[in-house]
Formats: structure tokens, sequence, C-alpha cells
């Protein structure tokens, strides 16, 4: 069960000719898909794209009417190499995954796949996490489109233009017999808008048909001479081909203007920006009406000679707009240009920045310039606006009084408790070398722990501390999340551990989902699913791999339990890797699956207890040591009611879910007495209101002794 | 909106905090607008901010007349652009001023509508004393960089409405009256969303209303007063005779505090060893009696030590118990149990018990070994249940013979020593003397946390005679006071030490 339902949602899905479809940019991909006759689909979640997955696994029923398998692949090489059912039947298959790491991770298959070719289509959708937003390194899928010479899409991001991109590429595909990238970024994966819908497609040859008159074409594999063959085909067939099928289909779209010395060509997924920003200059109107010719590429690769040569013929100057670098379309224009032997200026990065995100600011900037450059009669007064200097002042008073938030662990989150133990364990120990893996247990590098210092990628929080194997007094200790352990961690990780006599500590964090990514189920969550295999342990699959000292916890907020584990595997005299699995599940799911459980029972008036803690303003000296050790949101900081004291008191929220952590963090590092539990008991039985009344009359009794006797010493 | 004939769409910016509701919020808008006349878009940037992250949320509102009119549909920006921001929303006051920061709040034409209650930064919270950013300077700024400034404590609201803060965002932006849609279209949107109607047409009802003036904002809320004395100790009568009127207070709340800690003697202690320090104010001092007050301030506090038995009474009063209940905001019908986690340790237990028990405690033999054994692990305490109360409650019932412990004798000498130091340290510089009584606040908490404090009291303390003979000596023990709270390993007091020449 997904973080996130869109079981309302996939309705649209259902939609047919004439109706009109609204809603996210993920959900109107999948309707795509639909529309085009697609067999099957898998991919593997993350940002942008996790709601992909979790859109088509609501969507189960509407995709089992149409006869498409989808399936949550176990890693983006899966989900590659599961495009191989279109390479020798006409069979239309998409994947989905988050580039450039789940390109990275993909791209064995990729280059296998491109090499031989495709029969049927073939649709690679990736999320570009590029700019504000993204948790990954800052790199370009464009370097994989060229290196396999896979032709990439990077189209509008308006939903119709998308929509249209997924028909025409599957369709590309099939004309160059060669994979398509669909690329789309954050913002347009999540914007809302909307287009009109065509009919679902059910594809006419199944997987089913394949399966029972199976096919082979020896020069459809990779090995050699085929695999010279297949280069060679690649740029004298294929190639080719798609440009044909891109001029002719006019997937690029090109506009003239007043200004028709200059241009301006732009990656397809620029546009909306480039536009405001060009209005913002006032250079195009609110409807896209640019006085400067356009050239939108919503293929970015290839590059379709013919095209560039015709827009840059007779102009003075081109500017290029090519988010991300390196700068692959400028160099691939300028080598386009002189073959054709055209003298047009090529701008590009030399007037917008290297790197980094083209936002609205950015490209208003660099379109200034440009400007200013060949039209300066152009340019709009461009007067600094009069309130220009209180800005500039509020933003200087700012100065260092907005901080950092960064995304941390979620109120009651079960994985904060093993962090703390390795805090714990720290004070004892000494520090140790930490390798992190990629997850929500990656938070643990910011404050309040700042615990690891290396993260080499999704299940390699073990492997980044293979070198580490050698004598030494002390261990390394890697982390890992249940999701990176399931996706490479076995192998990668443990196994790499194992075979290589590491003598270090791999904790592997179990709470159930695959939970930075929204919450997916994996093959070790704890619940049944119907849809998959679940409830496989990750202590089995270790010990089947020849761990032998393998521990698990079964609840994280056992401090005690937590801190003792890691000090044993930390100093056992055994050998070989220790692996702790730590569980408990994911709070932010657990939250969503048990609160309207628990507010049904008290509105049926069954007795239920909700816990939560406190702390005593009055023995709460203000030091935030407990906050130091724990960063829930819901421990917070309030104005000391004291008047005699002046720093804040902690305080703990109304959000607390009563994990239990605080109080054995205050047990556990002997901080404190102001933590308490309080217990709420709805629906109390009789049993409990004559407990309470009995407590009530003899406490009370004492507690007014107590004010008496306060009285007296006054 | 726009001030010239060329067609323009509405630029909304809506900055929250993940879990916050911005989405929602988001959604609202363009639905509303769709409904309205509108073309919508909006978008996001969600990503792993969802974990209680930052995020914004980008919406444009296009005139659908105009776009039809001009027969193509209008290209709507997928993100804010610095000065072209028609309205800014955002769920707290930092992120206020990160709106502000990052250029899109102009003054020239954005509406700023902001809640002013803040969420802390995780930077802000665990500051070792006070790491709260100044809220006027994030309050000024806002004001300055906006065309308009909407803002009000929401959060209140909506706890009063029982709902969440988009709603009442969503009232204020209705009544702050930039869109152009009636409070009426505004109210369907939340009824089409079918989810939580009425609560939410309640939170948007009242932060509608303080948009709009009707209703008066939220004050900040109070500090929790303490209960009225039913009668002011004769002694505060006494203060006020012998004390300026600056510093009453501070020595009132002193006097209060000591009384209730331990009894009237122990209060007139208090006043017998503040004279000297008001003597000096009074006669050498620069008439703020700041001395005096601080030296107040932390004398009744150093008195007033966390013991087992404050602790112990604290907890089991029935005030206490009143004030959990209300915290957790318990309901009629509900029962409440409250659980303490306590962990003391044989230190503490020694400190507390006569001063004959204790030293025996400390010393090596059968008897510490027991009290170890018995305080290795922390003890969860029922204090709700009568066992768990009583065995407070005999704790408590220690304080007549706190006079007889170790703890009290030490805390003693250690306070008579810091006030003499002040008061030798005030005769040449009144402002180091100040800094030195302000050092006092290093030394709280419990467990490792007091023994923490007190080392760095008792370094910077052992510092002071070459401190004396520096240049702006209050300016770099300021500095070391703030190293001393920089982090807990001590690592940046001895850091600057070094650095300033005094380790």
């Amino acid at each position: 069960m997904a973080e996130r339902s869109f079981k309302e949602e996939v309705k649209s899905l259902r939609l047919g000719d004439g109706d009109e479809f609204a809603g996210e940019g993920i959900l109107a991909i999948t309707k795509a898909l639909l529309q085009s006759g697609v067999s099957y689909v898998g991919g593997y979640q993350g940002a942008p794209i996790s709601h992909l997955m979790d859109v088509l696994a609501d969507a189960n029923d509407i995709l089992e009417d149409l006869g498409v398998h989808f399936e949550s692949s176990a890693s983006e090489a899966t989900a590659a190499a599961m495009l191989a059912a279109s390479v020798n039947y006409p069979l239309r298959g998409a994947v989905t995954f988050k580039s450039p790491v789940g390109t990275n991770v993909a791209s064995d298959a990729l280059a296998n796949l491109t090499s031989g070719g495709v029969t049927g289509g073939a649709l690679i959708i990736v999320g570009e996490d590029y700019g504000e937003g993204s948790s990954i390194m800052q790199e370009r899928n464009h370097a994989f489109a060229m290196k396999s010479q896979i032709w990439q899409l990077d189209p509008k991001p308006n939903l119709p233009t998308i929509v249209n991109m997924v028909e025409k590429g599957f369709q590309l595909s099939e004309a160059s017999n060669t994979p398509v990238m669909l690329q789309v970024r954050i913002r347009a994966c999540h914007v809302y808008g909307r287009f009109a819908t065509k009919d679902n497609v059910r594809p006419s040859f199944t997987l089913r048909d394949a399966m029972e008159n199976p096919r082979r074409d020896v020069n459809r594999i990779v090995l050699p001479p085929a695999s010279y063959l297949h280069e060679k085909e690649k740029v004298e067939k294929r190639w080719p081909a798609a440009v044909k099928f891109i001029v002719d289909n006019k997937l690029n779209e090109m506009t003239e203007g007043d200004l028709s010395e200059i241009g301006i060509a732009l990656q397809g997924g620029m546009y909306n920006t480039a536009l405001r920003a060009l209005e913002l200059v006032g250079l195009a109107d609110a409807f896209g009406n640019s006085r400067i010719p356009l050239y939108v590429l919503n293929v970015t690769y290839p590059l379709v000679d013919e095209e560039f040569t015709r827009f840059a013929r007779g102009k003075k100057a081109i500017l290029i707009v090519e988010e991300g670098q390196p700068e692959f379309i400028e160099q691939a224009v300028n080598t386009i240009l002189r073959r054709a032997d055209i003298q047009t200026k090529v701008h590009g990065k030399d007037i917008f920045p290297m790197a980094g995100e083209y936002t609205g600011q950015v490209m208003k900037d660099a379109f200034g310039k440009f400007i200013a450059l060949y039209e300066p009669q152009a340019m709009s007064t461009g007067a600094t606006p009069e309130g220009d200097n209180r800005r500039k002042a509020a933003v200087a008073a700012l100065d260092g009084k907005v901080h950092g938030r960064p995304p941390s662990f979620c109120t009651g989150c079960p994985e904060r408790p093993i962090f703390t133990a390795m805090k714990l364990v720290e004070r004892e120990l000494g520090p140790h070398h930490v390798s992190c893996d990629i997850g929500c247990h990656l938070f643990s590098i910011l404050p309040p722990f700042n615990i690891g210092a290396t993260t080499m990628g999704y299940g390699l929080g073990g492997a980044g501390a293979a070198a580490f194997n050698t004598v030494s007094d002390k261990r390394v200790i890697s982390v890992m999340g249940d999701g990176g352990f399931w996706h490479n961690g076995l192998v990668s990780s443990v196994g790499n551990a194992v075979f290589n006599k590491a003598d270090n500590v791999i904790i592997v964090v179990d709470n159930g989902y695959s939970a930075a990514t929204g919450g997916q189920d994996i093959l070790s969550s704890h619940h049944p699913s119907l849809m998959r295999n679940t409830q496989n342990a990750i202590e089995k699959a270790v010990r089947g791999i020849g761990v032998t000292w393998a521990r698990t916890i079964e609840r994280t907020y056992d401090l005690k339990a937590m801190v003792s584990t890691l000090r044993e595997a930390l100093t056992t005299p055994e050998k070989g890797p220790k692996v702790i699995v730590a569980q408990s599940e994911c709070m932010l799911n657990k939250q969503r699956r048990v609160r309207p459980q628990m507010n049904q029972a008290i509105k049926d008036g069954k007795r239920v207890v909700r816990e939560r803690f406190g702390v005593d303003p009055d023995t709460c000296t203000g030091d935030h040591s407990c906050i130091r050790l724990s960063g829930c949101p819901s421990l917070t900081i309030a104005p000391n009611p004291d008047p005699l004291r002046k720093d804040p008191i902690t305080q703990v929220i109304n959000s607390c879910v009563g994990c239990g952590l605080c109080g054995e963090v205050s047990h556990a590092a002997v901080l404190c007495p102001s933590f308490y539990r309080a217990s709420i008991i709805n629906n109390p039985t009789p049993a409990d209101l004559r407990r309470k009344k009995l407590r009530d009359a003899v406490i009370g009794f004492f507690q007014r002794r107590l004010a008496r006797r306060s009285l007296a010493t006054a | 909106m726009t001030t010239t004939d060329t067609p323009r769409s509405i630029r909304i910016a809506v900055l929250a905090m993940g879990g916050e509701g911005g989405g929602v919020l988001a959604d609202w808008i363009v639905d509303m607008g769709e409904h309205n006349g509108y073309i919508g878009q909006t978008t996001s940037v969600p990503g792993v901010a969802q974990r209680t992250g930052a995020t914004i949320y980008y919406i444009e509102l296009f005139p659908r007349a105009v776009a039809e009119a001009a027969g193509r549909p209008p290209v709507l920006a997928m993100m804010p652009v610095p000065g072209d921001v028609d309205i800014v929303v955002a769920s707290e006051l930092m992120e206020a001023g990160r709106a502000v920061q990052r250029g899109i709040v102009t003054p020239d034409r954005t509406t700023l509508i902001a809640s002013t209650h803040r969420v802390f930064a995780m930077t802000e919270k665990i500051a070792l004393a006070d790491g709260r950013v100044d809220e006027t300077a994030l309050r000024d700024a806002c004001r300055t960089a906006a065309r308009r400034w909407v803002a009000f404590d929401m959060a209140t609201l909506a706890d009063r409405a029982g709902s969440v803060i988009s709603a009442v965002m969503f009232g204020a932006l209705a009544g702050s009256g930039s869109l152009p849609f009636s409070r009426e279209a505004f109210e369907a949107t939340i009824e089409r969303g079918g989810v939580g109607v009425s609560a939410s047409k309640k939170a948007f009802g009242l932060g509608h209303d303080v948009a709009q003036g009707k209703e008066p904002a939220p004050l900040p809320p109070e500090r929790e007063k303490a209960p009225p004395k039913p009668r002011p100790p004769a002694l505060v009568d006494e203060a006020q005779r012998i004390f300026p009127a600056a510093a009453m207070d501070i020595i009132r709340a002193g006097i209060e505090r000591l009384v209730d800690y331990q009894d009237e003697a122990y209060a007139h202690l208090y006043i017998d060893r503040l004279k000297p320090v008001a003597d000096f104010d009074v006669g050498r001092g620069d008439g703020s009696f700041a001395l005096l007050t601080e030296v107040a301030r932390h004398l009744a506090l150093g008195m007033a030590y966390e013991d087992t038995i404050r602790v112990a009474e604290l907890k089991i009063r029935h005030s206490r118990f009143q004030r959990v209940a209300k915290e957790v905001q318990l309901k009629d019908g509900q029962i409440l149990t409250i659980a303490e986690f306590l962990h003391p340790r044989l230190q503490e237990i020694a400190e507390t018990v006569p001063a004959w028990l204790g030293k025996r405690m400390l010393a090596d033999g059968w008897l510490r070994r027991f009290v170890e054994r018995m305080t290795q692990e922390g003890r969860i305490v029922e204090t709700t249940s009568i066992t768990g109360f009583l065995q407070l409650y005999a704790v408590a019932s220690l304080k007549p013979r706190r006079r007889q412990s170790l703890r009290y004798a030490t805390e003693q000498q250690h306070l008579d020593a810091w006030i003499a130091k002040v008061l030798d340290l005030a005769i040449s510089d009144y402002g180091l003397a100040l800094e030195f009584a302000e050092c006092r606040n290093l030394v709280k908490g419990y467990g490792d946390t007091h023994e923490r404090g007190r080392r760095s009291f008792e370094r910077i303390t052992g510092m002071l005679g070459r401190i004396a003979q520096q240049q702006q000596p209050a300016r770099l023990l300021a500095e070391l006071r703030a190293a001393a709270l920089a982090d807990e390993s001590g690592g940046k007091l001895t850091e600057t030490a070094g650095r300033l020449g005094l380790a």
C-alpha cells in the first residue's frame, strides 16, 4: 500500500473519445499509455515518477481489463530488461524510473536492448530529477540517450503535448526499431492540466500470443558478429528512419517572429519557463507568440540537421537553451552548422550559466544579454522597479535568519532510535566510519544526528565500506534500508562482505516499505499483499547467503536493545559481517493505516488508549539534549513559562504519536526527569472508572495534605 | 489584477512544509478558478520535501474568456519568477521570510499572506540555550518587502476550529480580497472537496474574518502564569522596602520560588545574600540594576536546584495533574494516566539523603554496590497509580531534611563563592561582573548535562584572572560563554580559550 492512494483519480483512466481529462502529468502519461495500446508496464519508483508506479498499482483492475501486465520491478535494471519482450514481438511496452540514478542502474539492459533493436514500441519514461527539489546528483539523462543511441523526447510541459509524445514515441520506436526515452521533469510530472482523451486500446497482439508462439532471431542478440552489425544498423538504418519520422510528423516546432535575424532553440521541457521569461522582457505575449523565432525541440536526440540548418540559415545568431551540462546540444549544433558551412553565431552556455537549473530569472537574464547583443532596440525599458531598494533591504535584513529546512525523519519515525543508539554507542566506543545508502535513513547525515560519511548508491551502503577490510581496532558501520537491500544490497553489499570476509557491521533498516519513494511494498513488507509476494524475512535472506552473525530487533524503539546489539556487533570476536535487521513499521504509513481504525473504534464506543508524551515545564531547564538525541518534529521548543528562566523549554506537541523514544532516550542517556507519558483512555470500562475513583480518593487526600503543608511553610 | 491591457495570469506561490496541506490549498485555488471562469495550472516539487521539509507550490490562473477570444491557450509558467508574483501564501513566519529571501515577494506587486506562528527549524531547536531567530526581524523584513502584508497566527485559529492550517490560509486569501472571487466561491470550493467540510469552513471563516479585520487576530500564547499566591509572603513586602523597584519582578519571583521550594527561612537567606549586591548596585551601579536583577535571577534558580525531592514534589501536585490534562487536551469521559521516566543515579540519591548516609553511600562498600545495582536502569513510575504516587510522595517528604543533605552544602558553597566573585569583579568592572553573573546559566539540567555545565562554569571561572587583564574583558567573557553553549563536548570552549590566549 503506497503512501498516496490514487483510487479516485484512476477512474479518469477509463475516459474515452470526446471526454476531457483533468489531473496531474503523471496520471496523464498513464492514460496516454493505455490509449497507445501498451501490453506491459514495469518500473521502479522514485521521485518524480513514484506516483506513476502508484497510479499503475491502483489501476490494476483497469489494466487487467485491457490485458495489460503491470509489475513493480525489483530494480531499474529489471524494468529495462523487461523491454526484451518487444525485441521479437510486436508488443508495446513501457517502463519508468527516475534519472539519472535509475538510468545508471538500468544502463546495462538498456545498452543490450538498444544494440539489438526492437520490433514493438519500447518506451522508457524517465523522471529527470534535476534542480529544485531534487534528491540526487545533478547529471543529465541526455548522456545515456547519446551513448546507446536511444531517442529522447523532451516534450513541452503541457498535458496535450506530453500525451501526444507518448503515442508518437511508440510510433517512432517502431519506425526506427529503437527504444525511445520520454523525459519528464519534476514539475511536469506534478503539473495539473487538461487534455481531450481517446478510447483506450486493447493490444491486438498479446503477451500470451507471444508465449504460445515463440520467435527468435539470432541477429537481434548481442554477440559477434551480430553486435558489429547492430552498430552499423544504428547509424545507417535506424537513425535516418528516426529523423524521417521526426520530420514527417513535425515532432519539433518552429515559429516565426519579426526579429527574424536571431532565433532561440530550446528543449521542449524548457518551453513554459522560457516563454514566461520572454514575456517579462517584453518579447512574447501570454499565448506564446514570440517576436523572436523559436525552434522547440520536443525531440532532443537525435537532432535533425536539416531542421537546424533551416532554422539557422540567414540569421546573425541563435541562442540554445539547454539545461544541465555538458552542453551536448550546443556542441552538436556547432558541428551541424560547420558541416553545412553556415556562419550563424551559436550562443548557449557562453550566455547561460554552465550549471544549475534554468529558472525564470536565469532565463530572463540570459535573454536580456542575448538581445542586448543583437537587437538592443527591442529591449523593453527594463527600468528597475521602484520598490527594488526595499526588496534589497528586506533580503539583507534576513541574512542568516532564514534557516534551512531540509527534509527529516517524520514524527515517531522508527529509524530515529537507530541513530540515537549509534550516538549513544559513540559515547562509549568513540566515533566509527559510517557508510550510508539511499533512503530516508540518509537524513541521519543532517542535524541533529550528523552521522554518515558517504553514500554510493541504492543498496551500496555495505559496498561503500568494502575497502575497510583490514585489521583494525574499530569496525566500520554501514546503513542500508530494506528498499536498497532488495534493490541491490543483498548481493552487492551483504554477499560481497560475506565473500570477501569483511568484519564490519551492516544495519538494515526494515520499516516494511520502500519508504522514501512513497511507501511502496517490497519483498520483506510485513503484511500480506494480494498483488505481490511479501513477508520474506531479511534475516533469512542474509543467512541464506552465508551471514552467521545476524540479529533482528523487532522494535527499534527499544533503545536498550538497539544499543546493546550495536555494541555487541562492534565488539564481538566473531569474524565475518555482522548484520543487524532493525524492524519497526514506517510511522507515516502506520499512522495512515492505524489512525482511521482508531477513530472508528472510538466512535464505536470501544476502549481505546492513545499514548503521547509530554514535558513538564517546571522541571525542564532548557538544555535541549533530548532534541539533539531525537530530532522528532513533535519535539520542539516553547517560551519558558518561568519568569526566572530565559532559555526556551522543550515541548511535545499534540502531533506526538507516542512512539516512546523520548522516554527511552531520557532513560538511556540519563537526561532529565521531565518527560512523561500520558495515556488517554477513551470509552473507559466500568473497571477503569472504579479504579479511577479509588485512585482519586487516595491521591486526592495526599495532594491536599501536600498543599496544606506547603502553605504552612509559607 | 493587471494594470495594463496585456492579458496576464494571476500568479500565486504557496510556501509550506511537508504535511501542512500546501498541496490541498493549491488544488483548492485551481478548482475555484476553474469554476469561476479561469484556466488553472498548478505544479510543485514535492520529492523528499514531503518529509517535513520546506516546499513550494505554484499556481497560475488565466481568464478563460480572454483565451477564447485569442483562440489560443495561454502558456503558463512552471515556477515563480522574482518580481512577477502577485500573491504569496506562507504557512509559517520563517517560510514567509524564505519567500522574501527568494525574491518572490516584491514591494511593487506582492500581497504576502502569512501565518506568524513559528515552527522552529532544527538548528534553532538543538541549541544548548536559546537558538531562536529574532521574530521581529522576520516580520519587519516581510513587511518591508511586500506590497501588502496580511499576517496573523493561523495555527492557533486552525486549532480553535479543529481543522488544519491550509483551511485558515484559504480563508485569509479570501479575506485579503486579492483574488477576484467571492467568499461564496471560496466556500463552494471547500464543499466540493468533500473532506472535513464543516471544520474546514469554520477555519476558513476565522481566517477570512481576521484578514478583513472583523475579528481580532489571536494573541501570542501568553506565558502560563503561576497561580496567584493565596497570601503573598510577608517577605515580599520586606524586600520591596530594601530593593529597587526595577529588580523587584525577579526578586519577587525568586522569593516565591524559594518559599515554595523550601520555606520562609530559605527565602530570607536569599534576601540576605542579595543585600550586598543591591548595596553595590545602588551605590556604584549604572542605574539599570542589571547586576542585581541577574544575580537575583540566577541565585533563585541556583538555590532552587532540581534535586530528587523537588522533582518528586512537582510531579505529584494536583496543579500538575491539571496542567497535563490540559496539555493533552483531555476531554470529558476520558481517563488520563501519567507515567514518569526517571533515572536517579547513585550520585543523586546520595546527595539527597542526610549527609551521613550519603557519605556512606558514596564510599566503597556494600551500600554503594547495592544502590548502584538498583539504579542501573531507568524506572517508569506511574504517578497516577496509588503505589507510584506514594513512592514519589515519600521522596517529596524528605523536604524538611533537605538542609542536612550533601548537595545542599555544596550548592550553598558554590553560590556564595559565585556571589563573592561577582562583587569582587564589580568593583573594577561592572560589565564583566554582569557577564560573570550570567555565566551561572551554564549550570543547569540533570545528570551528565549538569556535570557538563558545571565543568564549563568552573573552567571559565578559572580563567577570570587572565580575562580581567585583557582588553574588553566583558566581551571576551561573553564570547567564552557563547562558546560553552556551542557544543556538548566543550570543544568550542577549548578552541575559543586557546584562540584568545586564555588556555
